[in-house]
Parts: C-alpha cells; structure tokens; sequence
C-alpha cells in the first residue's frame, strides 16, 4: 500500500489556486496591458513556486508526496486530498513552466477580451494542476470536466472562423467520453470494500474480472478520447486550427496529457485485468494511430494541422509504451509526454508566429523564410529535428525508450511502429525544407521581421528544455523510476497467478 | 599481449568541437569574406591540430576516451580514439583544410552565392563527421551520422534550382529512411539483446552474447550494414549520383572523403566493433557480405562506363570504390581488414584529386562531359596530369596509393581462400582502367574538335591547382610510405 507522506505546509494547494487567487485582483486592473503583465507574473510565481516541489522531491520511494488530506464530505468518504508522485510530479513541472510562455506568446495576438483571455487562461492551468494533483476521484473528476469550460471558451471566442463548430465538436467529444467516467468510478466506489473514493485505496483491490473489463472500457472511452486515440481523434485538428495559438499549446501539451495520465493513474493499477485483456487492441489502435497520424501530416498543407496531425502520431508512442506494460515502454511513455508537450507545444508557438507574421498559416505562404528569419527557423529546425526523434533531441531518448520496451514485450508491435518513425521524419523534413528553402520561386517574404526578444525568450527556455532532456534525461527518468516499478509491482500484483 | 591502456582524454572533445564553433564563427563573420575564410581556415588548422596530438598516444597503445554525457544505462555519448578512428579522423581533418583553400578558389572563381551558410554547413559536415571518427559507441555514432545527413542537405541542394533541390530531396530521402528505418530497429535490437551499445575494444570478440540467436543477430547485421546507406551499397547507393549536382568542392571532400567514408567509417566500426570477427565467423556473415558488395563494386563499376558527365562517372567510380572497404573487411582475414581500411586513406587522397581535376576544369573551361574534352590535357597539363596520377591509385598501379589497398585486398581474399573474391576484384581493376583510361586519353591524345577551341582556357587559379597537385602528391606518398597509416590498423590487431 502506498502511504502519502504530508509535507510541513499545503505546498499543492497554494501551487493550486495561486492561479485562481490572481484572477481576483482582475477588477483592480485597468489596462490590457497591466492584466497581460499582472498574470504573467502570476504564472511565473507560480512557475517557480513549482520548483520547490522538484527539489523536496524525494526520488527514492514510490509515496504521494506533499500530501493533503482534508474530508470533504464525510457521509460519502470524499474527501480534498492532494498528493504527487513520481508520475504526476513532470507534468505539474510541465504545466507550471508552460502557463508562462503562453500568456507570452498571446501578448500580440490577443486583441479582444483580453482580461477574460487571460481569466480563461489561469483557470485553465488551476484545472490542470488539479487533475494531475488530486487523490481522490471526486475531486479528480471535478477538475477534469472544469478544464472543458476554459478551453471550450478559448477556443469559441478567440478562435479562427470555424471556431464555433470546433469548438462544440472538442466539448461534445470530451464530454461524451467523460460521461462514462463517473459510471466507473461509481462502480469501483461500490466494489471497493470501504467505499472510498481515495484514488491510492482503489488500486490493488481484488475487483472480479468482468468488472475490471467493464470499468476498463469506460476508462478507456474517457482516456482514449483525450489522448486522442485513433479512430477518437477527429476532434483535435479541427481544435487546434481554429484554437488561439496559447489555446492550442494548452491542448497539445497539457490536455492530451490527461488521457495518458489516466492510463496510468486508472487502469494500469485498479484494473490489471481489463489492462492485460484489451492491450492487444490498444496497442494496435496505438500503430494506427502512428501511422494514420504521420500519413495524414504528410498530407497537409497547413502548418497547425500537420503538427495536429503529428500529435496524434506521437501519442500513438505513448500509448505503446504505457500498453506494453513494462519498465522501459511505461518510462519511455512517460518522457515522451514531456517531450511531447515540450516539442509540439513550442512547434504550435512556431506556428503562431508565423500565424502572426503573415495571416496565414499554409505553409506556401511562408515558403523560403530561411534567409529573412534566420533565428525563426534555427529554433524551428530544431524543435521540427525534436519532432522527427532525432538523436540527441528529447523526443529520441523517449522514443528508443519506447521501442526498447516494445521490442522486448511485444516485438511485431515495435516492428510496425518503425514505418512511423520514418514518416515522422519526412513530414517534419518536409515541412522544414519548405519553410527554409522553399522551390524555385518563393512568395516574396522580405516583409518579414525575424523574431522579437518576447518570441526568443518564449522559444529559447524550449530549446534548453529538448536539449537538456536529449543529451541528460537521467534527472527526469529518476523521478518516474520508482513511481514506474510501484506501478508495474501493483499491475503484476492484480494479475491472476 | 601489451595491456590496454584507457585514458580520459578531453581533448577528443575539443577535436570535435573545434569545427563547430568553427562553424558559429563563420557564421557570425559571415559579412565579411576574407575573415570568415581566415576562420574557416584556423579552424581547420586547429582541428588537424588535435588530431595530431592524439597520434603519439594512440600509436603507443594508449585508447582516448571522453564521457560527454549519460543517456541511460549501456547508452551515453563518450567519444574514443583508438587506431580505427584515428585513420578516418586524420584524413578527415587533414583534407578539410586542402578543401578549404579550393573551395576559397573554387566559390569565388564562379561567384557562387551564399558562401556563408556553404563554409558554415562545410564545418557543420565536418563536426559531424570528426565525431563518428571518435564515437565511442553505436548511439554516438548514429547522433553524428544523422548530424552529418541534415547539415550536408544545404551542400547538395545549394544551386537552389530544381536540379539542386531534386537532388538533395533524393539524398535525404535516402538518407534518412535508412537511418530510421534500417538502423534504429537493429539498434534497438542490439540494446535489448545486449543491453549496451558500447563498441567493444578489441575487433575479435564485438558485444553480441555467443548465445544470442542466429536469426536476430543476422537481421540486426543485414539491417546496419545496409541501413548505413552512405556507404554506397547498392540497392542504396542511389543519392550519390544524384547529389552530384552540388558544388565540385562538397563533392570532393564530402563525397569522397566525408560523408561516404563515413558510412563505410560506420559500416566497418559496427563490423568489427559491434559484431567482432568471432561473431562474425560464428555467425557466416563476413563471406556472404562480400559477395554482396561485389556485385556493388562490379555493377557501378559498369554503369561508370556509360557516363559521359565526369562528375557522374566519379560517382559510380565512388560508389564502386567504397565497397572494396567493407569487402575487405568482410574477409575477416587480417590482411583483408588491413586492405579494406587503407582503402578508406587511398581512396580518399585519390577520389578528391580527381574530383578537385573535375571542379577545376569546369571553372576554367566551364566542361562537364568527357567527351567535349578532347585534348583539353595540353591547355591544363598540371590538372590532368594529377588526374592521371589519382586515376591510377583507383586502379591499383604501383607506386600509388591504391596498390597498396589492392595489394592487400588480393592476400586478403587468398587468405581466406576465396577465388571467387580475387575474380571479382580483378575484374574491377579492368573495369576501373576502362573507364579512367578514356579520360585520359581523351585529353592528352585526342585533337580539339577545332583549333580555337579552347581559346582562353587557362590552367584554373593556384588556390585549385595547389590544392589538387597537393593532394595528388599525397597519394603518391601514400603509396612510397604506407607505413604511417598502417601502423594504425596494425594496432587493431595486437
């Protein structure tokens, strides 16, 4: 059994609502520019508030950490308990560092409503925290629907001109999947035998096996929408095109997290069986989801929706990983979501730019810019090398971490993963080879203004960030690792002998 | 047996890392010229430098090796010097700065566009190319490999015309699908089956467990020796010819000597690092091997034949050279190995004389086909002359360097009892006379079509002549004085 170790004062809860706390003083601001400021410092606190969570995290033991634990309402054993471990600590450091560089890169973009833009915005990081904080499923569910509303928003009010229809079919997608989630954990609730919802109670319990199936399956339908997994995923280029550029690095680095998270946190420990019965079929949604994902990037013509369509594909890594159900495959899985939010997060801020410059993003718009913006597609080439695995970028430590895992377990599926791994490479080299060089006759592009000091930093802490974790992913790999053995002992564990 | 000697060495790192800050500086001095080929130069200079400091120790039995960082357990980047390396490293690092000087001449001569980002990529190929030299391991090796196809892709596709970006779309395409596709996998399978990617230190025994199984050892061997696709193996080799659109001087250092010599660099190193020659027994790779690239080393050679256009005919001549390197290797016999790898030194020293001859004819008379070369041997009597010279180290004739390959080639396919090898490299050595011999000839022997048809043609300025006449003389000397570089790969085998 996992204990939650309490720290000496609710670290969490300030990390938690010190975003919501700064939307108070929106009144007392008058200007754009001040709330523009005002919450950017508040996202930069809570950014390097964040950091004390990194350094008082003890690596070493597979505990909840910074634990909180308050009843709530006590007639139902729901309770307000926060805690962290190895598996969520990343992502929290993730969301923490990218609510900064969001308001960053909308300091331009954003005309209109601004203050409600950013209101949108801090709610938004309070809600993903809290998902990624929460122990208890009430509460875990609470915050996972409450991240629609400021996203749905985002979307429908800043968005491009098919925002409303994106935006209704990104809510009615989520919602639909999130529907069965309360059905799961109302039926583990009730197959529990103390009637709890505290999400570490849940795990190791000797649920029957139809019940695990069943309750898998609801997990998976909420999951595998958020991921997205193929065939779910036919919301999200529709999401991220009409999306405001912070809009759409809110949904690929963080949101789609979610469902991975879930994977992790839900069905691996609480329904092994359910996990060890359908893996096959997720692996193989997981290949086609590389595949169909890197196809269909080949195929645009739009910056934002290759990159969309990218996503997919990356996650597809995930997921192999997560479903091959072993140590190197669930850390590979793990890293490839930092990667992932680290890489495709600075990729939609590229985009953004680009978006910003021209009023376009088709990438015949914006075709031989290499010698114009020479610092613009520097930054560009690397995160698009990021993109494609390339050795010594992030996403190549999280990927052969993947592979290994998959080749050791289920070897035919890292097989058919590789023709994925080439067609990451020739939609990004693509993509790059135009943007850079372009044909023989390029749009006239001499307009255009190479990146501002906001955009280099915005862009420069991502590049330290893909770097670091390429060329010394050890300090971001101990923090999974024995969370990562827990998880597997507790899986193993729920197995029938 | 003398007692291996590790030592850290940073100074492995410095040699790596001098071309690219090289590179930066080019970059930041782009603006203006003679400064930015001032350092493009003392970089050079620098890095040959290190190099050479690294003789001594090697030479004494010494192996450098410098940790750069920990990825995950059995995977890093470290870097390491030992006899192997040190013979690509030294021709590497000693032609860039020949290179530097004809390309100086070379650019300016046709007033070429964007030098900058040209010097700076030439720096950017070099830095990636120096590290596969020292990488330490299969990941290192693979981290440069893949720094050298991305940062070569501005070389080829320079032109910016629809030739230029055909070209380089091809030589990516290639590249990289291989590398991803080919050498990921069988990295990935090495990883699992050994659990480390660390080259072994000696070329006898690799990492590969004796008991690991038969099908997945030949697979993962099938697919890196293939997947390293710039060492020219057909059905692969395709993106040399076609990157022969670039500038002559990337042809001449990247082509002869940088790029492809890094895929066979890379090639051989897993051979013989990775698999060992025990394995490599056990397993009955090195013979088959051999048969396979041979029919490499007689097809391209029988394309050459048929191309007009000089550059082309280099090309296949490459592409037809370059396998000799891993036939000898495949031999498994220490004179075989001993053939293939000075094969890695003539064949540089010969190839980038003849293609530095190619760009220099073609700034001064502004010809690409052989056959519009008729007695331009008389006008440029120093650039064919030294053609002739290097022609006849890709042929094999004594005192030239190649003899010496060739040499040990023959007694390396004996050794291993294979007639059919020696048929194969006989009958190479006919086919490489038959298609330099026409060059030649065509140009000292053979009338102009007209009288004033080279009106003006002039030999082309020093800063190519010298360049190509040095290298042809070290061609020569490589052939009077083997030893220097044999010495190194003796020492693979002590």
């Amino acid at each position: 059994m996992v204990a939650c170790i309490s720290g000496d004062w609710p670290i969490l809860s300030v990390l938690l609502f010190l975003p919501l706390a700064g939307i108070l003083a929106f009144p007392l601001l008058r200007s754009d520019g001040a709330a523009k400021l005002w919450a950017l410092g508040v996202t930069i606190i809570t950014a390097v508030a964040s950091l004390a969570l990194y350094t008082g995290f003890n690596p070493a033991t597979a505990d909840y950490q910074f634990g909180e634990h308050i009843a709530w309402i006590p007639s139902l054993n729901i309770n307000y308990a926060l805690g962290v471990d190895g598996i969520s600590l990343m992502l929290i450091l993730m969301t923490t560092l990218l609510s900064p560089l969001c308001i960053l890169c909308s300091w331009r973009a954003i005309t209109v409503r601004v203050k409600e833009f950013l209101v949108c915005l801090l709610v938004m990081e309070s809600a993903m925290l809290g998902v990624f904080m929460a122990l208890d499923f009430i509460l875990f569910y609470i915050f996972w629907e409450a991240m629609l509303i400021p996203m749905f928003l985002l979307i429908g009010v800043w968005g491009g001109p098919r925002k409303i229809y994106a935006s209704v079919k990104f809510f009615l997608y989520t919602l639909a999947g999130s529907v069965l989630l309360p059905v799961a954990m109302i039926a583990l609730y009730l197959a529990s035998p103390t009637h709890t919802f505290s999400i570490p109670e849940l795990m190791g319990q000797p649920y029957s096996a139809s019940l695990q199936c069943w309750v898998f399956l609801a997990f998976f339908v909420a999951f595998a929408i958020k991921v997205p997994m193929f065939p779910f995923h036919t919301w999200l280029p529709a999401a991220h095109v009409e999306a405001p550029t912070a809009g759409s690095v809110v949904l690929a680095s963080v949101l789609l997290k979610m469902g991975t998270y879930g994977f992790l946190r839900f069905c691996l420990p609480m329904t092994p069986i359910g996990v060890q019965t359908f893996a096959p079929y997720v692996l193989a949604l997981s290949i086609a989801g590389i595949i169909y994902g890197g196809l269909c990037a080949l195929a645009q013509s739009d910056m934002k929706r290759l990159v969309a369509y990218s996503s997919v594909a990356h996650m597809g890594f995930v997921t192999l990983g997560i479903f091959v159900v072993n140590t190197a495959g669930i850390e590979g899985g793990l890293l490839q979501m930092i990667n992932h939010g680290i890489t495709t997060g600075a990729l939609f801020l590229c985009v953004g730019m680009i978006y910003e410059r021209t009023h376009s993003r088709e990438i015949a718009k914006a075709t031989g810019i290499g010698k114009v913006m020479p610092i613009y597609v520097t930054a560009l080439t690397i995160f698009g090398l990021s993109s494609l695995a390339f050795p010594g970028t992030n996403s190549f430590v999280g990927e052969f971490l993947v592979l290994v895992g998959s080749f050791q377990s289920a070897t035919l599926w890292g097989l058919l993963a590789i023709p994925g791994v080439i067609l990451s490479a020739a939609y990004m080299l693509r993509m790059l080879q135009r943007i850079i060089w372009g044909g023989t006759h390029n749009p006239d592009t001499s307009y255009l203004k190479d990146l501002n000091a906001r955009e280099c930093v915005t862009l420069g802490l991502l590049v330290v960030m893909v770097l670091w974790i390429g060329f010394a992913p050890q300090p971001f790999l101990e923090v999974f690792h024995v969370s990562v053995q827990n998880l597997l002992a507790q899986y193993q564990a729920g197995l029938p002998m | 047996m003398p007692e291996k000697l590790f030592f850290e060495n940073p100074s492995l790192l410095l040699a790596v890392l001098a071309p690219l800050a090289g590179a930066v500086l080019v970059m930041l001095t782009g603006k203006r010229p003679n400064v930015r080929e001032a350092c493009s130069f003392i970089t050079a200079v620098i890095t040959f430098g290190i190099v050479v400091s690294l003789v001594q120790p090697v030479l004494a039995g010494q192996k450098l090796i410098c940790h750069v960082s920990y990825l995950l357990p059995g995977l890093s980047i470290a870097l390491r010097a030992d006899s192997f390396s040190m013979v690509f490293a030294l021709v590497a690092a000693s032609l860039w700065i020949v290179t530097v000087f004809y390309s100086l001449g070379y650019m300016r001569g046709l007033h070429e566009h964007d030098q900058t980002r040209f010097n700076a990529c030439f720096a950017l190929a070099l830095f990636g190319a120096l590290g596969c030299a020292f990488a330490d391991n299969l990941f290192t090796l693979y981290l440069f490999y893949e720094i050298v196809s991305v940062s070569t892709y501005p070389l080829v596709a320079h032109h910016q015309d629809q030739e230029g970006y055909e070209g380089g779309r091809k030589y990516l395409t290639y590249l990289t699908a291989t590398a991803k596709g080919l050498v990921l996998p069988a990295m990935i399978v090495t990883y699992c089956v050994c659990g480390t990617l660390d080259f072994s230190d000696n070329i006898s025994s690799g990492i590969f467990p004796s008991e690991a199984s038969r099908v997945l050892v030949t697979m993962t061997y099938a697919f890196l020796v293939l997947g390293f696709a710039k060492n020219g193996i057909m059905p692969f080799h395709h993106w040399l010819p076609g990157a022969m659109v670039a500038p002559t001087p990337v042809s001449a250092l990247l082509h002869a000597v940088a790029v492809v010599k890094v895929g066979v660099f890379a090639t051989t190193r897993v051979m013989l690092f990775t698999f060992g020659v025990d394995t490599m027994d056990a397993f009955n790779l090195g013979i088959p091997t051999a048969y396979f690239v041979s029919f490499t080393i007689l097809a391209a050679s029988l394309i050459a034949l048929s191309k007009d256009n000089l550059k082309a005919r280099l090309a296949y001549s490459t592409v037809s050279q370059l396998s000799y390197v891993i036939l000898g290797v495949a031999l498994l016999t220490p004179t075989g190995i001993t053939g293939g790898l000075i094969h890695i030194v003539n064949h540089a020293f010969g190839k980038i004389t003849l293609f530095f001859c190619a760009g220099a004819i073609y700034v001064a008379s502004h010809k690409k086909n052989i056959s519009d070369m008729q007695g331009l041997g008389r006008v440029m009597p120093w650039t064919f002359g030294a053609f002739a010279i290097a022609a006849l180290t890709m042929i094999g004739v004594p005192p030239v360097g190649g003899f010496v390959s060739k040499w040990y080639l023959l007694v390396g396919a004996m050794d291993a009892a294979q007639t059919g090898i020696l048929i194969v490299l006989l009958a190479s050595t006919m086919l490489n006379i038959a298609y330099f011999a026409p060059v030649v000839y065509t140009a000292f022997f053979c009338k102009p079509a007209h009288d004033r048809a080279y009106e003006g043609v002039r030999e082309a300025a020093p800063a190519m002549l010298v360049p190509l006449l040095i290298t042809a003389s070290l061609s020569v000397a490589v052939g009077i004085y083997p030893d220097f570089f044999l010495r190194f790969i003796k020492g693979l085998f002590l």
